[in-house]
């Protein structure tokens, strides 16, 4: 009988594995730390199994290894959770708040496509705040609803709405950004490179 | 709908979330405001970069055969009892309906029993760390408190049906304390007490059934490192929040005072 339920939890639960793994790895930003975790949250889930009866095994996973993650990094990365980014966000907001947000050239797809790095997209929504990141990737990643964000994240269903829109925004900022240190970056280099050449 | 009910909405409607009357309202609103417009645009398109450029995490395939290998190992410890219990069921005289009937409530009621309670060393493992814990409450640890082994161990005298072996390991940096009763395994047990740099180890020693042997198994339960094991008739078992190193080193030295002839006591005087 043990044998059936183990059996009946991985045909549950093994076929979300992709979708932990994906928020878990999003949430610690590290390869290493997704995977304990994954399999922390997966026997947590297989002990309290008898307790799911709903028919949407990905959520109620997904709420387990949310948690799971959560308490794990209170543990052994406090300082992830308390992202100093906010601040900069703010004074960037300011600066920026006399260019219309949306000109031809700070719109996220003409930025990714000037530029040839595959990942910038992944850097910047690595920087996000971890609130604004989760909602994120399970609204747009893992493509949830509202409602089931809000059971996930345990979170009023404003609070996701307004989340995924401020989260969006400093999306936008910090691609922007990036790409400002970039050029800022290439504008040194190459000044310091004439600097050299002139005696 | 004016600009601030459409902007508070708006992650919404971007989103496809909202109800057809709200959405058909924006649609109207939106219109004749391009500010509210360039919003929408804007989400719209952060969404969509999400989507296209955003990696997907995909799991290693070894976290697969982990997580198996994990469960695996889950129910195979939980389910032996079990399996037990279903032996005994495939062997009852099912031609009989009242034993039958009598059988499978015998067998819910002790399957239940087994899969409610750990295992009998479990229990005990439980019950050494409350003694050992209980011992540090309160400074209760010792009911006879001398570093002297000739003072301790006739304290044990009249008080249990044994007499441990009890001498002092201060050279090897397990200096001991005392010693003090307590009652585990339904029976009282002799409890001496070291200590190693500030840890306090306690040593449970009770007289084994006979012919059993064990060889030393350690475990963890709650940060407490345990060591237990069966020799020359006695029962061990050793418990302290010190370096399990540490605490093997003990075991160690205390298997060969144990031993028979290994001892300097009885080590073979020179003929005088």
């Amino acid at each position: 009988m043990t044998e059936t339920r183990t059996e009946r939890f991985q045909q549950v639960a093994l076929p979300h594995l992709n979708a932990a793994y994906n928020l878990a790895r999003w949430l610690t930003r590290s390869d290493h730390d997704a995977e304990d975790i994954v399999q922390e949250a997966y026997l947590r889930a297989f002990k309290f199994f008898d307790g799911f009866h709903g028919d949407d095994a990905r959520g109620w996973l997904l709420a387990i290894v949310r948690n799971t993650t959560y308490t794990w990094m209170q543990q052994n990365r406090e300082h992830l959770l308390n992202t100093p980014f906010e601040e900069e966000f703010h004074s960037l907001e300011d600066n920026e708040s006399a260019s219309a947000p949306n000109q031809m050239d700070s719109n996220p797809e003409s930025i990714l496509a000037r530029h040839d790095d595959r990942r910038l997209l992944d850097r910047a929504l690595e920087q996000l705040p971890v609130e604004f990141r989760e909602v994120l990737v399970l609204r747009e990643l893992e493509d949830l609803s509202y409602k089931e964000i809000a059971n996930i994240a345990s979170i009023p269903i404003g609070t996701v709405m307004s989340r995924l829109a401020r989260g969006r925004k400093l999306l936008g900022q910090c691609l922007r950004r990036i790409e400002k240190e970039s050029s800022d970056g290439l504008q040194r280099n190459s000044g310091t490179a004439a600097g050299l050449r002139r005696p | 709908m004016d600009c601030k009910e459409t902007l508070e909405l708006l992650p919404a409607y971007a989103d496809h979330e909202l109800g057809l009357p709200e959405a058909i309202e924006i649609d109207k609103h939106v219109q004749d405001c391009p500010a509210c417009r360039d919003e929408i645009t804007g989400q719209k398109a952060l969404r969509a970069a999400l989507r296209r450029h955003a990696t997907y995490f995909i799991a290693p395939s070894h976290l697969e055969h982990r997580l198996k290998a994990v469960l695996a190992l889950k129910t195979e410890r939980k389910s032996s009892p079990a399996r037990r219990a279903w032996h005994w069921f495939g062997q009852s005289n099912w031609l009989n309906p009242a034993a039958a009937l009598a059988s499978v409530i015998a067998v819910a009621w002790s399957a239940s029993l087994y899969l409610a309670l750990p295992s009998a060393g479990d229990v005990l493992a439980e019950e050494v760390v409350a003694g050992h814990v209980r011992s540090l409450m309160a400074n209760h640890i010792a009911d006879v408190i001398s570093t002297d082994q000739h003072t301790v161990k006739p304290w044990f005298n009249g008080k249990l049906d044994f007499s441990p072996t009890v001498t002092d390991f201060a050279a090897q940096g397990f200096p001991l304390v005392g010693g003090r009763l307590d009652y585990l395994d339904h029976r009282p047990v002799a409890a001496l007490v070291y200590r190693h740099a500030q840890h306090p180890i306690n040593i449970y020693i009770w007289p084994a059934t006979a012919g059993q042997e064990a060889p030393p198994r350690t475990l963890t339960r709650q940060g407490y490192h345990l060591a237990h094991w069966i020799e020359g008739g006695m029962v061990y078992w050793a418990v302290s929040d010190v370096d399990p190193h540490e605490l093997q080193h003990l075991v160690a030295i205390l298997q060969t005072e144990s031993r028979p002839h290994s001892g300097s006591p009885s080590d073979p005087k020179p003929a005088s």
